[in-house]
């Protein structure tokens, strides 16, 4: 189908913009991208899945400037023992970084893929990606593969001691940054892998994900309080029989995110859970994206997400079950809801299944509120303040989200940057 | 203790007046039980003098130890010593029973500017009158009221009262719902608390409560008032005679 002119036009402009990076091996994967990004068009406002937020900031050639934020608090994860992997504002620091090796696992710089022969990576990359535009097109993960400045490829082969923790730092306020990791877990392997960071003014980063049978990957993310930057990421996951991915996804602030996951259970009894919890305060537009894929017996999924909202922010979820023909008993759940602390802010929820199969179990709901009154005052008569309860009960609200992560020091850190997000607001 | 003067309330919504001119003193020390027919102004008492939101008060008074009442907010009453335990015990997914109790606990420590408990010193405390209660570890831990039975709800609302020591304690159709191995096992756990400095007052319909929890003075409330006060025997004539008698003779 021909694109109308102008996707055309602001495609073309944005690619004008943009260098291929001259890495051999991955040429071909990248030029195939950039064919899917011409035949699909950058999104536009008027496309299904952009009708909420708006991709002009995402395409435009130049990355709108985003102040560098002092938090004033300890990075994410600090206190964590875990392997670091530095990129400051998009780069690859060696400086900053620990020494790659770690047994049980395989890491690579992506660019090194293609001085090694054969490496595992290299039918992969952008293979998942190309795979996951049917149905609905994703034309900036296309981009990202087609671009990507930089990025890891992480094999994991058994049971990594500590968390891989890919660390994105911003300095640059005009950071335009294009990431790609690659990451396989073979048969009977487990890991964990840590994100957090802002990366940059502006931040594209795909992430492909196959999972062997009986391999278990976690996923814990906390994208970068820096209150002006961008970020649009993709997650795409493939798993094996038996196979178990649980990926979180904490978001505390920025002006503009947008998370997209797509999920496809390919061999029976496989798990996937995919959660995130969402903080907006003012300027903030937070929007979670999700397509679970059901294309095996007796494969379970859930997606929860939460999002807690003041002063104007806004909160997007699309969220899909999609249960293809023979995919019996399959476990579906699917939650979306909103807090929203005062009367500015909205929530825009698109929950959707689609189920070819009659022996299935699919749930799904979507919620937008205010805190519970009865509860306030319950919390109240026993003496709590009422500022005190209110966080409280944000706390209760969030909290199906984050025990969705299953190690306990992990959740606790995330549970910290909640408190104090709360706590920073109070009174 | 408490002290109730002329207290009319009015919904904050619509133009209907529930209370008309409460007068009502409870001594430390005393038992007092408020007894009427459905939809007199018993449980709107209740929630007016713990501070609940959606009333207004368009006369009178109502003090705690010379503390005006209606001045606080609802979290300062439960500091200064007032305690209500619900008639209906809300549900709180997502907290748990124990962080609540603590965080309670805590809370109207700070406020009358005593040191906080520490962890270990609290679970001591709280297992040993969960204890009393046949509250279990499990219902410790569960989120606040969720899933509860009728009974267990009653029986975390004494808890958090025992925990709490309050001066003062509302306590609001707390038979209702419960069996009668439930009510005597609240009705102990109330009994336990009592004590010369702490006075009570509860709210029900039934006189068999009152059997559990003697009560030292009981009132007959109808349409927005206190119309009769006596003894004990009070609650046995409302129990033989239902309240049609009592509010002819008061009309």
């Amino acid at each position: 189908m021909a694109l109308d002119d102008r996707k055309t036009s602001a495609t073309e402009t944005r690619l004008a913009a943009m260098v291929m990076p001259d890495v051999g091996c991955t040429k071909d994967a990248r030029e195939a991208a950039l064919a899917r990004v011409r035949a699909m068009g950058l999104p536009q406002r008027r496309d299904e899945y952009w009708k909420f937020t708006r991709p002009d900031t995402l395409i435009q050639p130049e990355a709108p400037e985003a102040a560098l934020f002092d938090a004033g608090e300890e990075p994410m994860f600090s206190d964590v023992e875990r392997l670091k992997i530095v990129f400051v504002d998009g780069v690859f620091s060696p400086e900053k970084s620990d020494d790659l090796a770690l047994e049980g696992v395989q890491i690579d710089r992506l660019e090194d893929v293609c001085c090694k022969d054969d490496h595992w990576a290299e039918d992969l990359y952008g293979a998942l990606e190309a795979d996951g535009h049917d149905p609905v097109h994703r034309p900036l993960a296309a981009l990202n593969t087609a671009y990507a400045g930089d990025g890891v490829t992480i094999r994991v082969t058994g049971k990594p001691s500590k968390p891989i923790s890919l660390i994105y730092t911003h300095e640059d306020v005009t950071s335009d940054v294009f990431l790609h990791h690659v990451v396989r877990v073979e048969s009977g392997a487990e890991a964990t892998i840590l994100e957090n960071g802002p990366a940059a003014a502006r931040f594209n980063k795909c992430m492909e994900i196959d999972i062997a049978d009986g391999g278990t990957l976690h996923h814990i993310r906390a994208q970068g309080r820096d209150h002006e930057r961008r970020a649009v990421t993709h997650l795409f996951a493939r798993l094996g029989t038996e196979s178990v991915f649980k990926s979180f996804t904490l978001t505390v602030n920025g002006v503009l995110t947008r998370n997209e996951a797509v999920v496809t259970l390919t061999g029976d009894d496989a798990v996937a859970h995919v959660a995130g919890a969402a903080l907006g305060d003012g300027d903030f537009h937070h929007d979670d994206t999700v397509f679970v894929t059901h294309d095996a017996l007796n494969c379970e999924s859930r997606q929860v997400f939460k999002k807690v909202l003041r002063n104007g922010a806004t909160g997007v979820f699309q969220g899909k079950i999609l249960v293809k023909p023979g995919a019996q008993k399959t476990d579906g759940y699917q939650i979306s809801q909103s807090l929203l602390l005062d009367d500015d802010s909205q929530f825009l929820a698109k929950p959707e299944l689609e189920i070819y199969a009659d022996d299935v179990a699919c749930s799904h709901g979507s919620t937008s509120g205010a805190i519970d009154e009865d509860a306030l005052f319950y919390l109240r008569a026993r003496g709590v303040p009422r500022d005190i309860a209110t966080d409280l009960l944000t706390l209760a609200f969030l909290a199906e989200a984050v025990e969705e992560i299953e190690s306990e020091e992990l959740r606790d850190e995330i549970i910290g940057r909640l408190e104090g997000w709360l706590e920073r607001r109070r009174g | 203790m408490l002290e109730i003067k002329g207290l009319k309330v009015k919904l904050e919504e619509e133009d209907k007046q529930i209370l008309k001119g409460v007068d009502l003193t409870v001594e430390a020390g005393k038992v007092h039980a408020i007894m009427g027919p459905n939809g007199s102004g018993k449980s709107t008492l209740s929630y007016v003098l713990s501070g609940r939101d959606g009333y207004e008060v368009t006369g009178g008074s109502a003090s705690l130890e010379g503390e005006d009442l209606l001045e606080l907010e609802a979290e300062e009453r439960a500091a200064l010593g007032l305690f209500l335990a619900f008639q209906y015990p809300v549900e709180i997914p997502g907290v748990g029973n124990m962080t609540f109790l603590r965080t309670a606990v805590n809370a109207q420590r700070k406020a009358r500017g005593q040191e906080e408990m520490s962890a270990a010193e609290f679970l001591k405390v709280v297992r040993a009158k969960a204890k009393t209660l046949k509250i279990d570890a499990d219902m410790l831990k569960r989120p606040v009221n969720v899933g509860f039975s009728g009974g267990e709800k009653k029986r975390n609302e004494i808890l958090q009262m025992a925990m709490l020591e309050p001066k003062m304690c509302i306590l609001d159709e707390t038979d209702s719902g419960l069996d009668v191995d439930a009510m005597k096992l609240v009705s102990e756990g109330v009994n336990a608390l009592r004590d010369a400095g702490r006075g009570f007052l509860v709210i029900t319909h039934y006189q068999r409560l009152l059997d559990h929890i003697k009560p030292d003075v009981v009132h007959i409330m109808a349409d927005g008032r206190i119309v009769k006060t006596g003894g004990p025997e009070l609650a046995l004539e409302v129990e033989q005679n239902g309240y049609a008698d009592i509010l002819a003779e008061v009309a």
